[in-house]
Formats: structure tokens, C-alpha cells, sequence
């Protein structure tokens, strides 16, 4: 479905003069509720805010409701929707070829977790330089609502049948597999999922979101643990990010101990201010013990759960010019015929 | 085509094969034997027979020495050089009345003079090396080598030749140069003091190398993607396409590595399985760069899912399929053409592929480049079908060719120089009436933005599950696909007067056919030839097999594939094509393709 393209010439505009529209999608067929669309609203909100060209964006994603949702943001930028569970093989394929545009992968838990989680490991492992936003609703919505490897043991289906396996945390999975940026946040909360979207995307490596996202369809009742009302009533958030842009200055003070502040790659920064006066967001065991305890008390823990800068990302890794290796010039690949007569010559 | 010359039976016109024990460094020794040859100017067939093991189990190797430059295996050994007790028994079964059995006499066999029409040479090779070398991995190396000594003098190898060879490989430790050396002076002498040296069988020089080198295929469409300008390999080790990327891995860090910053001209991402392997492939053809994958057939199973996205969403990717005994895990070091129908058709839905059979080395390293260039050309996943034979076995190749003129072939790619002066982008609209669409890579600005999927999509390159839309997209598929039968490497033919019918073989069973071929002639069969290159078969195939009435197909695998791909995508009629079919697992003989043909001829099957 195309949206009408006319803009208020009063809207507001970011540095490149552009406003919010310009990262716009197409319309969403999502069912109305969906707190997946409330995700791509903050993705909006969030590349308005960071001036981003829509075309140094590449928008990766696999199958499910939530690998939908590249159409619905961003259509001046490439998108690329793949198969099932297979977005993050694009997305190392994508990064290797050129390595200055930004990767936004969106997934699913369906798609990342099951069928997928061999590749969301392996990009982890290789520490490809996206942004994954995991859209979390513990259901299979296009198949009509059964269990995800996300659901926790004991929440309920809309049929009344409670789930008996335990889930896989894809925030514990990403930490213990040593992804340098860990969030988890909540479709509902704009406030907190803005600033982690923007700080993701300025993030050199891997960077994971996972956003419990309640499917109003098949997981939004009583006795579920993905629903509106549950997250609301269960999330534990021991640190407050804020994101502040390279060139802005840092306005807000907080008291001494309360607050840190890490560098990212790019010049940008974190400010997290600590709830919780023991968290330590750079530190990967304490944060690992801190989600599984509240895991096991039923909380969700939100926000900024780790950040380690400074670990090498795949093209560091791999030695890769800064240039993108899809722009190098032909007659820096070949190496000529003089060479292969050489080359020839060493196999006689 | 060499020419039938005639030389002497047994000069420079037999075969040689080693039975080895796998992990005891026997290849570097029959390597060294293979090499003298050919420096001595005589063309060689080498062929390897190993297991899927790393050391301990049964391994052969055979040497084809062929003045007159054949390319195939005859089905014939002369000399059996049995270093492997326990398959004594068959290697000696194996040998052609008249031949030579040669083994380790430490230990002498009576088993093995039980054959009155083969003449056994015994030296006691591991007494020798345990009375001259020490320790035991030296003896059980230097053992090897010493027989290569032995050989020397048999078949009149020439020593200096052997010493220069074994200079260039351990150009690094020079040490080993001389313990080699004192090996091969010791199996050497003793031969020219026990027997009768050199035997009838024997090698002299001639001058038939020369413009020629020796490289397994595998190696030569690495160097194809190199020269191809790919900067994205992507890969998960399956033999025996494994020494694809080690060989692409080499040339990148000495071609493409920048000395001053050690900035790398190239990216290979070992994937977590082959499913991720052409993900990024068609990831980082997505997004602008020549990439590519090698796998073999359980690779292509894998593959599967995603080859159907990279066909329906037209991302240009190049595989190479190096073919292994199937199905299932199947015989993984031993060779087959049996992935013909599972790449031409591969993949859910109606999906046809562009496919590029290379017969050789030669003919891998241009088709690696072509695959690149039809990739982009056609913007969808061009196979390039190698064998173990082909991609494993060191051929002689001749020199290849380059024209410094070459610029790769992006096809139908917008910039955005070219965006600015057009209207409106439309991804999948058929502009030129050819079937390709045009494209944009991203970054280039919005104006060329466009949404990739594999889900139902129309010419605009939005969604829809709209029946006309979705048949258009489609239909024009399809015209693509007859546009790619004008653009694959045309069949090679070859006619003689008054022929009887014809083969119609393809890949690496060339040798094979064409040594055959001469054969019939001279018992008065004279047949024309017909080599398929690629898929889908164009005009050329068509007509070569509606002009004649006796065909015999010549491919190596069970089902008979290429037959079925003929009469699929043909309109030839399927009872004129009879099959001759090989898929032991090792390469086929011209022997096998005379037998084949003639049989059909006795029985009647062929008129």
C-alpha cells in the first residue's frame, strides 16, 4: 500500500532538513495493536533524530510478522527481505561487500530463535557490524499463535494450554556468546527503546535489541507473559541510556556513582544512569547473573543491559580496506597477464 | 586433438599406479615421479584414488604416461608399485598381462608370484631405509621417496630433474633436499645393480610440455574468480571442493594484500554451514560485489531454499559445484557428474538455473570469469559443475590467457549517475524486452531504493499475491532464461566423415570420449561429437541432435542426467539417445566409452 507522499511544511526537520516522513514506509498490514509497529514508529523516530541519508541504511530482515517490517520504514533505503532465520547471513554477505553503510536487521523470535539461532550466533560470533532487533512476542502469529522458543515455561495460550519448555533468552544467549551491545526494551516504551535504537546503530559490531513486542492477536491475554498488561507490571530496568550525539553537548547531571558515560565508536555517547546502584553495564558476568536472578523472579530486565566498545569487528577482523570492497577499482582486483604468466610458470 | 603417433610399445605409452597407505607422505613421492615426466617433455594423466580418512586406509595413485597426449585414464596399469600389504591381493589382479609388479621386498611375499604373466621386482626398501635413516616417521617418509629412486632408474627418470624438483619444494630447508636426495641415490642404485634397467616401459625425452603446466581444477577457478575481480568468498569445507578457497586464499594474499598497510583487497567468510555460506554470497552480491561459493552436492542440498530466493529475487551468485558420489554423504573423495538435475532445477517452485560445464582446468579458469560476468549479465545464480576428477587431479593445461583489456560485466546496473537521468526506478520492469530487468545496488541513492523479497512481488518490486502480477513476473522469468541460451558457452563439435551416429558427453568425460572416439575410428566407427558447455541448451545443441539418429550419451553418474536434461529441454526424441553410463566412482576410461559403444552396436540397442 503506497502512503501519500505531501508534507506539512511546518513539521519539524532534522540537520540534513529532512523530517520525519522522509523515514517513513509503506503502510503496515500488521494486525492494528501490533506492538511491532510501535517498533518501527521508534526506528522512525530514531534515524530522524540520528539525520541519517535513508540510503546509507540497508534494512535486512527474515521471515515472520516482524521481518515485515522493513517495508514499513525507510523506503528511500535498500531492503532486503530473506528467507526464514537467514537474515544475519545476508548481513555478513551485505557488510562484507560494503562496509560504510549502516545494517539494521529485524527479526523475530520465531525467526531468530528457532530456525535462525545458528545464524544470529554466528553473527554474534563474528561481531558483523548491524543493529538486531529481535521483536519478541513469545508466538508463531502468521501460523495462528503457537508456542516460540522465547515463551517462558507456564505462560499460557490463547487456547488455555500452558507452555512446558523453557525458553532461550536471546539477551543471556548474546551475552554469553560475547555480543558488545546488549538491550532488551518494550514496544510501549518509546522513551527508553529510542535512545537504545540510536545508540545501536552508532555501535561499531553487533549490537542486539531484544523488544518484547505483545502480539494483540495470539499473545495478549491472561496468563501470558508477553502480553501489554505483563511487561508493564514486570520490568526491571536497572539503567536509564541516554543518547547523545557526537557534536551535542552533555546537559543532564546526575550525582556522583549514578551515572556513566561510555564513548562509542563514532564520537557519540551513552549516559546511563543506574537504577540500580550495583549494576554495572560494562561488566558481561555481573550482567549475565543479574538477568538470569531476575529471570527466575519472572522480571524482565529492560534497557541498556551491556556495552563493551573496543572489541574488533568483522572488517577489522578481516583486514578490509576502509574503502567498500564493492567500490574498489577493477585494476586493483586483477592482477594482469604479466602476473598469470608468473603465476602459470610456478606450476610447471 | 593429439595426433595418433607411433612409438615403440611401452616408450613413453603405459600407466603406473601406486598403492599407498593414506597419511604416509606418499603423495609428495608420486607427485615428484609425475613432475619429472612431464619436465622430461612428456604429457602425464595423473589420477588419485584416496580415502575419506586422514591416515591409515587404502590410497592409489596412478600415472598415465602418454606421448602421444591423451587426456583420459586407458584402464590399463603396466606397473603396480604395491606399497600396501593389505591390498596386495587386488593390486596385483589389477596389473595387464605382461606388466610389473614392484613391492617392498623386507618382507618377502610368495603370494605375490602367483601370477606367471606378471614379473615382480622386489627391493627391500624399508631394510634399506632402517639401515640409512633414522627414526621412525623419517624411515616411513624416506621409504616412499626411495621407491621414486627405484623408479628412476626403471623407467630411465632422469636424477637431475628430480633433484631441481625437490630444490623448488623445499626451497625453505635445503636439509631436506639432501635426505631426499640420498634416498632416491639408494632405491636408485640398488635397482641398476639388481635388474635389467631401464625396463621396456620406460620414458624419453620428448618436447610435448612444453607451453603446458600441471594444476588441479580446483585451483584453476580460484585463480578465475581472482582474475574475475571477486572480492567475497564465502564458503564451508566440503571435499573435494575445499582446496577451491585455499587455493582462492593463496592467490588473494599474494596478489591482493597491500604491502605498505597489509590492507586485504578481499573477504572470505568460513560460514557455520553451507546455508549461511550462500547467504552472504548473495548478501554481498546484493549489495555490489562479485561472490561466490564452492560446495559439492550435499552443499547444494543445503542450498537449496536460498537458490530459489537469489533466482525469484534475480541476485546474481556463482557456485561451484565440485561433483562427489552421491546420494546422501554418498563417496566423498571419489568422483560423479550426478548433480546435474539437482542445480539446473534446484530449489522449491518452478526454478531453472544457468549452469557452465568446464571439461578441464583450462576450461575452469575461463568459465570461473564467464560465471562472474553471466551472473551479473542475467542477475541470478550461475553454476559452475566441476568434478572431483576435474577440481582434485592435476591436469596438464596449457598456458592460459589473458587480455589486460578485460573489464568485468556488470549487466544492467544503474548508477547514480544514470538514476539522475531517468524518470522513475522500477526494479523488476522488462525495459529492453530481453527479460533482465535493470538494477541498483544500495547506497546509491533513494531515488534507486527497492525492496528485495522472495515473497510474491510484482515488476515494481512491491508485494502482491495478485494472479496477473504474479504471472507476469514469472513469464518474463522465463524469457530471461531463453535470453541465458544465447549467452552460455556454445557446445564444441566435432565431425568425420561418414559417421555412423554420435556421442553427446560433457565435463571431464571428454578425455575419455575423444581418445574413444580415435579409437572406433580405427576399427572403422567413425562417430561425430558433441560436448554440451552449459544450460540451457541453445540452438547449436538442438540441431546437432536432430541431424543425427544414433546418439550415445557419455556421462557419469547412474540416472542417467544429462539424458533426462536433453529430453526435458529438447525437443530431441528420447529413443534416440542411448546412455553409456559410468559411476564407479572413478573417472571414466576411453576403454569403458569403446566398450559401451560397441556393445550397443552388437546388440542391436544402436543401429
Amino acid at each position: 500500500m503506497i502512503k501519500p507522499r505531501i508534507e506539512n511544511p511546518r513539521l519539524p526537520r532534522n540537520e540534513l532538513g529532512r523530517s520525519r516522513r522522509a523515514y517513513e514506509g509503506g503502510m503496515s498490514t500488521l494486525c492494528a495493536g501490533c506492538g511491532h509497529d510501535s517498533i518501527t514508529a521508534a526506528i522512525v523516530q530514531a534515524c530522524f533524530e540520528l539525520s541519517l541519508p535513508p540510503q546509507s541504511l540497508a534494512k535486512l530482515s527474515g521471515i515472520g510478522c516482524s521481518s515485515k517490517t522493513t517495508a514499513y520504514f525507510v523506503s528511500g533505503a535498500h531492503g532486503f527481505n530473506a528467507v526464514h532465520g537467514r537474515m544475519p547471513a545476508i548481513a555478513a554477505g551485505a557488510s562484507a561487500a560494503n562496509r560504510q553503510l549502516k545494517y539494521l536487521g529485524v527479526s523475530g523470535d520465531g525467526d531468530s530463535l528457532s530456525i535462525g539461532l545458528g545464524q544470529m550466533g554466528h553473527a554474534i560470533r563474528r561481531n558483523v557490524d548491524m543493529l538486531y532487533i529481535l521483536e519478541n512476542n513469545g508466538v508463531y502469529g502468521l501460523t495462528k499463535g503457537q508456542f516460540s522458543a522465547s515463551a517462558d515455561i507456564g505462560s499460557k495460550s490463547k487456547r488455555g494450554e500452558a507452555n512446558t519448555h523453557p525458553p532461550i533468552d536471546p539477551v543471556l544467549l548474546s551475552l554469553a556468546l560475547g555480543a558488545t551491545f546488549v538491550a532488551r526494551s518494550f514496544s510501549g516504551d518509546k522513551e527508553q527503546l529510542v535512545p537504545l535504537i540510536k545508540a545501536g546503530l552508532s555501535h561499531q559490531g553487533f549490537a542486539l535489541i531484544d523488544v518484547l513486542s505483545p502480539c494483540v492477536t495470539f499473545n495478549d491475554h491472561e496468563g501470558s507473559t508477553k502480553s501489554y498488561a505483563y511487561v508493564r507490571g514486570h520490568q526491571q530496568v536497572p539503567v536509564a541510556a541516554d543518547y547523545v550525539e557526537a557534536r551535542k553537548e552533555i546537559t543532564v547531571s546526575y550525582a556522583e556513582g549514578e551515572s556513566v558515560s561510555v564513548e562509542m565508536h563514532d564520537g557519540s555517547r551513552l549516559l546511563l544512569r543506574k537504577l540500580d546502584r550495583d549494576y554495572d553495564p560494562t561488566d558481561r558476568a555481573r550482567a549475565l547473573a543479574y538477568v538470569q536472578e531476575r529471570a527466575a523472579r519472572n522480571e524482565h530486565v529492560t534497557g541498556l543491559i551491556y556495552v563493551g566498545e573496543g572489541r574488533r569487528n568483522f572488517h577489522e577482523r578481516h583486514q578490509t580496506p576502509e574503502e567498500p570492497l564493492n567500490a574498489l577499482p577493477y585494476s586493483r582486483l586483477c592482477p594482469g597477464a604479466g602476473r598469470l604468466a608468473e603465476i602459470v610458470a610456478g606450476y610447471r | 586433438m593429439p595426433e595418433l603417433t607411433t612409438t615403440p610399445a611401452g616408450v613413453n605409452d603405459f600407466v603406473v599406479k601406486f598403492a599407498n597407505v593414506n597419511g604416509t607422505g606418499s603423495a609428495s613421492a608420486n607427485s615428484l615421479i609425475m613432475k619429472s615426466i612431464f619436465r622430461m617433455g612428456v604429457p602425464v594423466v595423473g589420477k588419485n584414488f584416496f580415502p575419506s580418512n586422514i591416515q591409515g586406509l587404502p590410497t592409489w595413485y596412478e600415472i598415465r604416461v602418454t606421448g602421444e597426449g591423451w587426456i583420459a585414464r586407458s584402464g590399463q596399469v603396466d606397473l603396480m608399485v604395491a606399497m600396501n600389504a593389505e591390498t596386495y591381493a587386488r593390486d596385483i589382479a589389477e596389473v595387464s598381462p605382461g606388466g610389473y609388479l614392484l613391492y617392498d621386498s623386507s618382507w618377502p611375499r610368495p603370494a605375490l608370484l602367483s601370477r606367471d604373466d606378471v614379473t615382480v621386482i622386489g627391493v627391500p626398501l624399508a631394510q634399506l631405509c632402517s639401515e640409512n635413516f633414522e627414526g621412525a616417521r623419517a624411515r616411513i617418509l624416506m621409504k616412499n621417496i626411495m621407491y621414486a629412486g627405484v623408479l628412476a632408474a626403471l623407467l630411465g627418470l632422469d636424477p637431475e630433474v628430480m633433484r631441481s624438483l625437490l630444490g623448488e619444494s623445499f626451497a625453505r630447508k635445503p636439509a631436506l633436499v639432501d635426505a631426499n636426495m640420498k634416498a632416491i641415490g639408494l632405491g636408485y642404485d640398488y635397482a641398476i645393480e639388481h635388474f635389467d634397467c631401464p625396463l621396456p616401459l620406460r620414458v624419453e625425452k620428448l618436447d610435448r610440455t612444453r607451453g603446458h603446466f600441471m594444476m588441479d581444477g580446483n585451483t584453476a577457478a580460484a585463480l578465475g574468480c581472482l582474475y574475475a575481480g571477486a572480492t567475497v568468498g564465502a564458503w564451508y569445507p566440503i571435499t573435494p571442493s575445499t582446496s577451491l578457497m585455499d587455493a582462492f586464499r593463496t592467490f588473494c594474499a599474494r596478489n591482493r594484500v597491500d604491502p605498505e598497510t597489509g590492507r586485504h583487497d578481499y573477504l572470505i567468510i568460513q560460514a557455520e554451514d553451507e546455508l549461511a555460506a550462500i547467504g552472504a554470497v548473495i548478501g554481498a552480491s546484493w549489495n555490489g560485489a562479485r561472490a561466490f561459493t564452492p560446495t559439492s552436492g550435499p552443499g547444494i542440498s543445503l542450498m537449496n531454499e536460498f537458490i530459489g530466493l537469489a533466482y525469484y529475487a534475480e541476485v546474481p551468485a556463482v557456485l561451484f559445484d565440485v561433483q562427489r558420489v552421491g546420494p546422501s554423504t554418498g563417496m566423498p573423495t571419489r568422483t560423479q557428474q550426478c548433480d546435474l538435475i539437482s542445480c539446473a532445477y534446484a530449489s522449491h517452485g518452478d526454478t531453472r538455473h544457468v549452469l557452465l560445464f568446464p571439461a578441464d582446468p583450462e576450461e575452469c579458469f575461463y568459465m570461473a570469469v564467464q560465471a562472474f560476468d553471466l551472473a551479473e549479465r542475467l542477475q541470478t545464480p550461475v553454476f559452475v559443475l566441476l568434478d572431483l576428477d576435474i577440481g582434485m587431479n592435476d591436469w596438464m593445461v596449457p598456458d592460459l590467457e589473458w587480455d589486460d583489456a578485460y573489464q568485468p560485466d556488470r549487466g544492467k546496473l544503474l548508477t547514480a549517475d544514470m538514476l539522475e537521468k531517468i524518470d522513475k526506478f522500477q526494479r523488476y520492469v522488462d525495459v529492453d524486452g530481453d527479460g533482465i530487468p535493470w538494477r541498483t545496488i544500495p547506497g546509491v541513492g533513494e531515488k534507486g531504493a527497492y525492496f528485495t523479497r522472495g515473497s510474491g512481488h510484482n515488476q515494481f518490486g512491491n508485494y502482491t499475491e495478485d494472479s496477473a502480477e504474479y504471472k507476469e513476473l514469472v513469464d518474463r522469468l522465463l524469457r530471461k532464461f531463453r535470453t541465458a541460451a544465447g549467452m552460455v558457452p556454445e557446445p564444441v563439435v566435432i565431425r568425420r566423415a561418414g559417421a555412423r551416429g554420435a556421442i553427446v558427453s560433457i565435463g571431464s568425460c571428454d578425455g575419455a570420449v575423444r581418445e574413444a572416439l580415435a579409437l572406433l575410428n580405427r576399427q572403422g566407427v567413425p562417430l561425430d561429437y558433441m560436448r554440451v558447455r552449459g544450460f540451457p541448451f541453445g540452438e547449436q545443441v538442438e540441431a546437432f541432435l536432430a541431424e543425427h539418429e544414433t546418439i550415445f550419451v557419455v556421462e557419469q553418474n547412474r540416472d542417467a542426467q544429462l539424458r533426462s536434461l536433453l529430453t526435458l529441454e529438447t525437443a530431441v526424441d528420447k529413443r534416440k539417445l542411448h546412455s553409456i553410463l559410468h559411476y564407479s566412482g572413478f573417472p571414466v576410461s576411453s576403454d569403458f566409452v569403446v566398450h559401451g559403444v560397441n556393445e550397443a552396436f552388437a546388440k542391436g540397442e544402436a543401429a
